[in-house]
């Protein structure tokens, strides 16, 4: 397999350059996933206001998919309306699903297109996903908190 | 090289081997450790099975039903005579080493005096064993109110025994420990640490799924309690493990799974059980995989334990040699050939192991990256993954230097552009 088609250029920059690295306050819910099969890690906490995602840092560990995955994830997701958010990620979601068959609508997923060839790997789509289900999951977290508090 | 088997003759034996994966490139397969291939004979041997003698066994009172019989239970003797086994009555067929281990858990979790675990009692297991062989007894030590102990690792990846007499003591009552790590490739001194645990009357359990398949073993001479290893990694099919034990002591514990085949009178108010091996067989068993471990341990007894240890050790030791001069590897486990198994777990520089054998992989090289089942390994020296090579005996000396030229291929795609 065309091992480039993998590691497109932008995923090895985010690698590389991670955008928006680190725990930073506030934020409503924090959580931690893990990918049992090869122990990849990540803590991310989300700041919900206004109805817009205010803030989303992490801290990982893990492969170059995993770890530019998340930062793909920041510079799209933050300052998104949550609707606009969600649909961000079942845009992501779906297109880790295709198995390589889907078209990436770019104006959606920006540099996130560059995991398209990932869902034709199934070893890895999980290190893809880490943390956007981090992500879904802290959300949903935030926004009770929110609401009780 | 020396020990080296013939290998034009071995590799023809597997026709995985001569396999070409995309690029047209040829498989270059190091994770051995993980699954073995399969020589013809094992493919033939299943499907002539399945073309010319398949039935139901020990209830078929029929021809067919007596040729599968025979073929079964043939298989049995066949492991009993390849590991020396105390008796072929004591030979178990399970589904893999897995399911042997938590067999043994679950019956001594069950089991009454004397050989039951109880509150108080102390389980002593070690550091560097596969999750098999942790999660089984922390079940145990959970259920029964007893307390997991265990044997830490040396710097060099060997068991540190220091503390020998500190853990293994009036309390224990089950130690169980890995023959060779599957994660370092560590040979432990099992016998020694078997002679230590009787000696306190306590159970030994071994787990030998690396072992059987690299090196002759008697077990007889081990004298443990209880062995497991499974079939897939000694050139058999998967679906197939096996447990083995005196059936004296298999007799006084009680069953582990219930159904047809190990009792012996069912009546509504409550039932009696077989002997050994049957005890413990409850339902159909993996007949064909049975079957087909019987060829394997034809095949590789044909070439001789002693000529695959021999192999996979050459192999080792040049492995050891090649990679320790790839600038950014550092071995996980013993760096000398001495009481060493043919794996061999390594980091590269910072690069993600999975980054390691995706780019290995499209080179057409099979390494395995991740944890291995071993996580507490990993977090004793401090990582959370690492990439795995393994061999055995069909692994060639020019195999070892596409790894190694693939590690430095992976150095440089993750250096592009820093």
């Amino acid at each position: 397999m065309d091992v480039d088609a993998l590691y497109q250029e932008i995923i090895l920059d985010h690698y590389r350059n991670p955008r928006h690295k680190g725990l930073r306050e506030p934020y409503e819910a924090q959580v931690h996933h893990v990918n049992p099969t090869c122990g990849d890690e990540v803590t991310l906490r989300v700041h919900v206001a206004d109805g817009k995602v205010a803030d989303v840092s992490y801290d990982s560990l893990g492969c170059s998919i995993s770890q530019a995955s998340a930062s793909v994830l920041t510079e799209l997701l933050i300052g998104k309306d949550l609707d606009a958010a969600m649909a961000v990620h079942n845009e992501f979601l779906a297109l880790m699903q295709s198995k390589g068959q889907a078209t990436p609508d770019e104006d959606v997923l920006e540099d996130a297109v560059a995991f398209a060839g990932v869902s034709k790997y199934p070893a890895r789509i999980k290190c893809a996903l880490l943390s956007w289900m981090a992500w879904k999951d802290a959300t949903a977290q935030a926004l009770v908190n929110g609401a009780q508090s | 090289m020396n020990g080296l088997l013939d290998l034009d003759k071995i590799r023809a034996d597997f026709p995985i081997l001569d396999r070409r994966l995309s690029g047209d490139r040829p498989l270059v397969y190091l994770d051995s450790a993980n699954t073995s291939q399969k020589p013809q004979s094992v493919i033939d041997t299943i499907s002539e099975h399945y073309a010319l003698h398949n039935a139901n066994v020990a209830r078929a009172a029929h021809q067919l039903g007596e040729e599968a019989t025979a073929a079964y239970e043939g298989a049995r003797d066949k492991v009993a005579a390849f590991v020396n086994a105390p008796s072929r009555d004591g030979v178990i067929f399970t589904k893999n080493a897995s399911e042997a281990l938590n067999l043994v858990a679950n019956v001594l979790t069950w089991a009454g005096d004397p050989y039951g675990i109880g509150p108080g009692d102390e389980v002593v297991i070690t550091e560097m064993e596969h999750h098999s062989n942790i999660v089984p007894w922390q079940l145990a030590c959970e259920r029964r109110g007893a307390t997991l102990r265990w044997f830490g690792i040396t710097d060099e990846g060997r068991l540190d025994l220091s503390n020998i007499d500190d853990l293994i003591t009036e309390r224990t009552k089950v130690v169980a420990v890995t023959w060779v790590s599957n994660a370092l490739g560590t040979i432990n001194p099992v016998a020694e640490i078997t002679r230590r645990a009787h000696e306190v009357g306590a159970l030994v359990v071994v787990d030998a799924s690396q072992s059987v398949p690299q090196m002759p073993v008697d077990l007889t001479a081990l004298a443990a309690d209880f062995v497991a290893f499974t079939g897939h990694k000694l050139c058999g099919p998967t679906g197939i493990g096996v447990l083995v034990a005196e059936p004296e002591l298999l007799n006084q514990l009680p069953p582990f799974l219930g159904g047809g085949e190990m009792i012996e009178i069912v009546r509504m108010e409550g039932s009696t059980y077989a002997e050994a091996p049957h005890r413990f067989e409850a339902g159909t068993p993996p007949i064909a995989g049975a079957v087909g471990l019987g060829a394997a341990i034809d095949y590789l007894s044909g070439i001789g334990m002693d000529a695959v240890a021999a192999h996979e050790h050459a192999i080792t030791g040049y492995a050891l040699e090649r990679l320790q001069s790839v600038e950014g590897v550092r071995i996980l486990g013993p760096t000398e050939n001495v009481d060493r198994g043919g794996a061999i777990s390594f980091e590269l520089g910072d690069i993600h192991p999975h980054d390691v054998g995706q780019v290995l992989d499209s080179y057409g090289i099979a390494v395995r990256g991740g944890h291995h089942c071993a996580r507490p390994v990993h977090a004793r020296f401090g990582v959370t993954a690492s990439n795995r090579a393994s061999f055995y005996l069909y692994t060639k000396p020019e195999e070892i230097d596409s790894l190694v030229e693939g590690l430095d291929a992976v150095k440089a795609y993750f250096a592009r552009g820093l």
